[in-house]
């Protein structure tokens, strides 16, 4: 009796949680999928007719908005690896009793809300607002300039939002770094440069993955960066996406861009921890 | 070779000889630009805690007019404001506890038994994970239109539990995996059976992770925007409201709260940590 | 036990077939769930094709229902004074207090938002909403989510309203809903940074490029897009909506458009952000009076959008009765002049214009000053001529047509 209680313990414990998951996550994929499929109105219901010719509108109407929305991910990644690694190499080699202490002040956004993170930036790059006024009192910028409203402020609070997320995980595998194959680099002649370059520099690899999989996916499906410090020019497929659920309810559209979405990023973010194995990413993303 | 070679470098260390220079500005730069970093990052909140003490002339707090404590008084002035805070943390509290509850079966199992099904298991909780917060947030109002079953607080604190599982789970499990079993077996030498050995032995122990991660669930709640945006129906949590209030101008009271909320943050986060390391200490 | 040196027949037969093991069945109804799911999900439409209420449908819902003391008040921005006299005045008066809630900023988004829960018989937390004559009330009559009103409970409305407003063309009989106020949309700028604006076309000059603001709404846009090509948006067709999101689509192209705003434009206005702009006529009114700017609002040559704002209870009101008795309220002479004094848009009570002039005696300087302004404005009580140069937002015959022209016209704000 005792064997058998312990052969379903694993199950009973994972019963609750895991019918949870099912329930909210992976049936809402299928409900998604479906009403992508679907036909009707709002008024009348809709029906499921295996319309998947919503698909190709959506895609020809939005296209450059889910373009858009990957090249700014792109690029946010690639400036966030650059803005993060020598804080993150800082922190780890030079750290030492205060590492705590920078990680911390690090995530001190985040106690702030989200949103009154990204309003308090508008608030500091409004035409008339504390940064832009000097300059044009000064003569330095023109009246008409403005910061919001262009792609740079968007990728800005995208990069400013998102850098923690890519800080912690390159952290977490410098630190790892065991300092006597550093050593061992040192003592076969290497410069620090080559040291950095050829020993750093790839054991670090799988933190900045770890990083771009935390940060890649979530700055292309944000919305509120390109709402409140964009403007109709730098649109994102996350606000169509929410436009097209939350203002215009034409569900079948904005499920199948929401499908295409998720099917884009998840194919990315699968073959990376194919690359790496799911348990290590856990692992850090855990952290 | 003794220990000390091995040490990692650190400021301490007096420069070594070949080209002492370069290394230490180098350092030094790295330095200043880490603290360049972290200040661009707290930059928006300073801006929020000043204009908390603002006084504004008209309806909008942009502009600095005044310095004033009036508005710490007037916290709770606007009652759909508080009220929003106090959905907020009511769905809060219900998401940390039903999460932590899921969360720690789901992290244990994984951590502790193999079993089939713990790589689909764990393919799901990935899933949740990374999985864009639009996506599941408008998965999830398609299956309650789907179902018809309208939305609200319920259908808000089903999301947040949702997306919080995974969190406590990863936590717990990393956390059962280093776990001492000599403990439980000696346990089992004096004669615990199963049941005592966990609530006695194994719970006390997994506590703090468990606590720990119910801790993010809380702050991965209480501030979450996209999947309450689209979960929520006209209900209004703090963080929707306020989004819908920036387009007609935030009043003082909302950087009162955010600056009380963070300062709370930084406090708890602070006490823990002096916390630890007195028990580490302790046990040294 | 025998030695088997021919193995057993039925072992080999185990052996060697492939099993349909629990794995694959586990797949297998995985599957055919998930195909079942996918087939079986649809959502249920709670679309009435009459738009007239059934005879006993006043009957059927008013039947027992009972006072509570309170109602839930959702409405737009700017259209009412902030310290509430009207509703402090309606308390004092009955007893029944107000939660007045400004939480609808545009159509579109506000029936997205309520449709889930209406469409669940859920209540939305509200008793009485004030939402615009167009696709948007449409689609909530049609859902069946507004409570056809007993006009033997308004007893100022039926006295007091002016004619057109009994019988509206969206809202024949008027049995959903009673207007709030109309408003005419049309060009609001800053006299301080461009000179005097008088036509559609100028919405459209490259010399305000990049300061130049335009709605959000659907409606609103296509309007302006057709007007400004001579298009009668009444008459037009889906030729016509493709001509006009050209024209707009250029309009964006060629850097003129700033943003796409939704009631948000007067703040951008205000920030100078956007030099000239869509706007409603009230809105501009209001901010000049409020923070002592200078804004003028035109009519634009061309023609500019006339629609009215109605106060309406949803199906699933908890306090029905006392949300009627509010709205009858606001038909009171004295009520109805007081409101169009604070915001300027077109009051539905004639009687109000007296109304108005006796007020203004009771003040002296610049209020008396400013409310006699208004009450001969035709901001407030246009006359025929001004009704003239008005267009109402476009109608559509069937669902697809409807469908067609959103999806002709979301693409500009969305792009």
């Amino acid at each position: 009796m005792n064997r058998v209680k312990r052969q379903i313990a694993p199950y009973l414990l994972v019963l609750p949680g895991g019918l949870w998951l099912l329930l909210f996550f992976a049936i809402p994929m299928v409900t998604m999928l479906s009403l992508s499929l679907q036909q009707g109105d709002v008024v009348n219901g809709y029906v499921f007719t295996g319309h998947w010719q919503t698909y190709v509108d959506a895609l020809s109407n939005y296209e450059s908005q889910l373009v858009r929305s990957l090249i700014y991910g792109v690029v946010s990644t690639v400036i966030l690896i650059v803005l993060a690694f020598p804080v993150a190499y800082w922190i780890a080699f030079y750290g030492g009793k205060r590492k705590s202490t920078y990680l911390f002040l690090l995530l001190l956004p985040f106690f702030v809300s989200f949103v009154l993170r990204t309003i308090s930036w508008r608030q500091i790059l409004t035409d008339d607002g504390p940064v832009l006024h000097p300059l044009k009192a000064l003569g330095l910028l023109p009246e008409n300039v403005h910061i919001l409203g262009t792609a740079p402020a968007v990728i800005a609070g995208l990069v400013y939002n998102f850098l923690p997320f890519m800080v912690l995980p390159v952290y977490v595998a410098l630190e790892r770094i065991d300092p006597r194959v550093v050593e061992a680099a040192r003592d076969l002649y290497a410069d620090p440069a080559t040291a950095f370059r050829r020993v750093i520099l790839p054991l670090s690899l799988p933190g900045v993955f770890a990083g771009v999989l935390m940060t890649f996916v979530p700055v292309s499906s944000d919305y509120v960066n390109s709402a409140v410090l964009g403007s109709s020019s730098t649109t994102m497929i996350g606000q169509v996406i929410q436009a097209q659920y939350l203002a215009n309810s034409d569900y079948p559209t904005a499920s199948a861009l929401s499908f295409v979405l998720m099917a884009v990023l998840l194919i990315g973010v699968f073959a990376y921890a194919r690359a790496l194995g799911t348990e290590d990413v856990m692992k850090v993303a855990a952290r | 070779m003794t220990a000390q070679t091995l040490q990692r470098p650190s400021t301490a260390e007096p420069a070594p000889a070949a080209k002492p220079r370069r290394k230490v500005t180098g350092r030094g730069v790295m330095h200043a630009y880490t603290w360049v970093i972290i200040a661009w990052l707290a930059l928006p909140i300073f801006v929020m805690i000043a204009f908390g003490f603002n006084n504004p002339k008209g309806r909008y707090n942009q502009t600095w007019d005044g310095f004033t404590f009036k508005w710490y008084g007037q916290l709770f002035a606007l009652s759909e404001l508080t009220s929003a805070l106090f959905i907020s943390l009511v769905i809060a509290v219900i998401s940390m506890f039903v999460s932590g509850a899921l969360g720690t079966g789901i992290g244990y199992a994984l951590g502790r038994y193999h079993f089939r099904g713990s790589g689909s298991l764990n393919l799901i909780m990935f899933a949740t994970m990374s999985s864009p917060e639009l996506v599941m947030g408008a998965s999830l109002l398609t299956l309650f239109v789907s179902l018809g079953v309208g939305l609200g607080v319920v259908t808000i604190t089903i999301a947040h539990v949702m997306f919080s599982i995974s969190f406590v789970a990863a936590v717990v499990r990393a956390r059962v995996m280093t776990l001492d079993r000599s403990i439980e077996e000696a346990a089992a030498d004096l004669g615990a059976n199963a049941w005592t050995t966990f609530w006695k032995i194994t719970f006390p122990i997994l506590l703090p992770a468990i606590f720990s991660g119910m801790l993010l669930a809380f702050a991965l709640s209480i501030d979450d925007f996209v999947v309450t945006n689209f979960t929520a129906g006209t209900t209004v949590t703090f963080p929707l409201w306020i989004w819908g209030a920036t387009r007609v101008g935030l009043p003082p009271q909302v950087n009162v709260m955010g600056t009380l909320i963070f300062a709370a943050g930084v406090l708890i986060a602070v006490v823990s940590n002096i916390r630890s390391r007195r028990g580490s200490r302790k046990q040294d | 036990m025998s030695v088997p040196n021919f193995p057993d027949p039925s072992l080999v037969r185990g052996l060697t077939q492939r099993r349909f093991g629990r794995r694959d069945l586990l797949r297998l109804s995985g599957l055919s769930a998930a195909g079942l799911t996918l087939a079986a999900c649809g959502v249920k439409g709670k679309g009435k094709p009459s738009a007239s209420a059934a005879p006993d449908a006043v009957a059927k819902f008013w039947a027992g229902k009972t006072k509570n003391g309170h109602v839930d008040f959702a409405n737009w921005p700017l259209y009412m004074d902030p310290k509430q006299p009207e509703l402090k005045r309606f308390t004092a008066e009955t007893g029944i207090t107000v939660k007045y809630q400004e939480v609808i900023q545009e159509m579109a988004p506000w029936f997205a938002k309520v449709q889930p829960q209406l469409s669940a018989g859920q209540s939305i937390g509200y008793d009485l909403m004030v939402i615009t004559n167009g696709i948007q009330f449409a689609q909530f009559r049609d859902s069946g989510f507004l409570a056809p009103l007993d006009a033997s409970k308004m007893p100022n409305y039926v006295k007091n309203a002016a004619a057109k407003y009994k019988n509206e063309l969206y809202d024949p009989h008027n049995v959903y809903s009673v207007p709030w106020t109309s408003g005419i949309t049309g060009i609001a700028y800053d006299p301080a940074k461009v000179p005097a604006i008088s036509k559609l076309a100028d919405l459209w000059d490259t010399k305000y490029k990049g300061k130049v603001g335009m709605m959000s709404d659907t409606q609103e846009l296509a309007n302006f897009g057709m007007m400004a090509l001579g298009i009668d948006p009444a008459k037009s067709t889906s030729d016509d909506w493709t001509k006009a999101a050209d024209y707009l689509k250029k309009q964006k192209s060629d850097g003129i458009v700033r943003n796409y705003y939704d009631q948000s434009y007067i703040d951008a206005l205000g920030k100078g952000e956007v030099w000239i702009t869509q706007a409603w006529s009230g809105d501009v009114f209001q901010k000049n009076a409020s923070d002592g700017t200078n804004f003028k609002f035109v009519v634009p040559d061309e023609g500019g959008t006339l629609w009215t704002d109605n106060m309406t209870i949803p199906i699933t009101a908890k306090n029905p009765l006392d949300a009627i008795e509010l709205m009858d309220f606001f038909y009171r002479t004295d009520n109805a002049a007081s409101l169009a004094e604070y915001i300027g848009y077109v009051c539905p009570v004639p009687d109000a214009q007296a109304q108005m002039r006796t007020d203004a005696d009771k003040k002296t300087g610049a209020d008396k000053a400013a409310i006699l302004a208004l009450a001969d404005s035709p901001q407030v009580f246009p006359a025929q001529s001004v009704y003239d140069k008005l267009h109402y937002y476009a109608s559509f015959q069937t669902a697809a047509l409807q469908q067609q022209f959103q999806k002709t016209f979301e693409p500009i704000v969305l792009s």
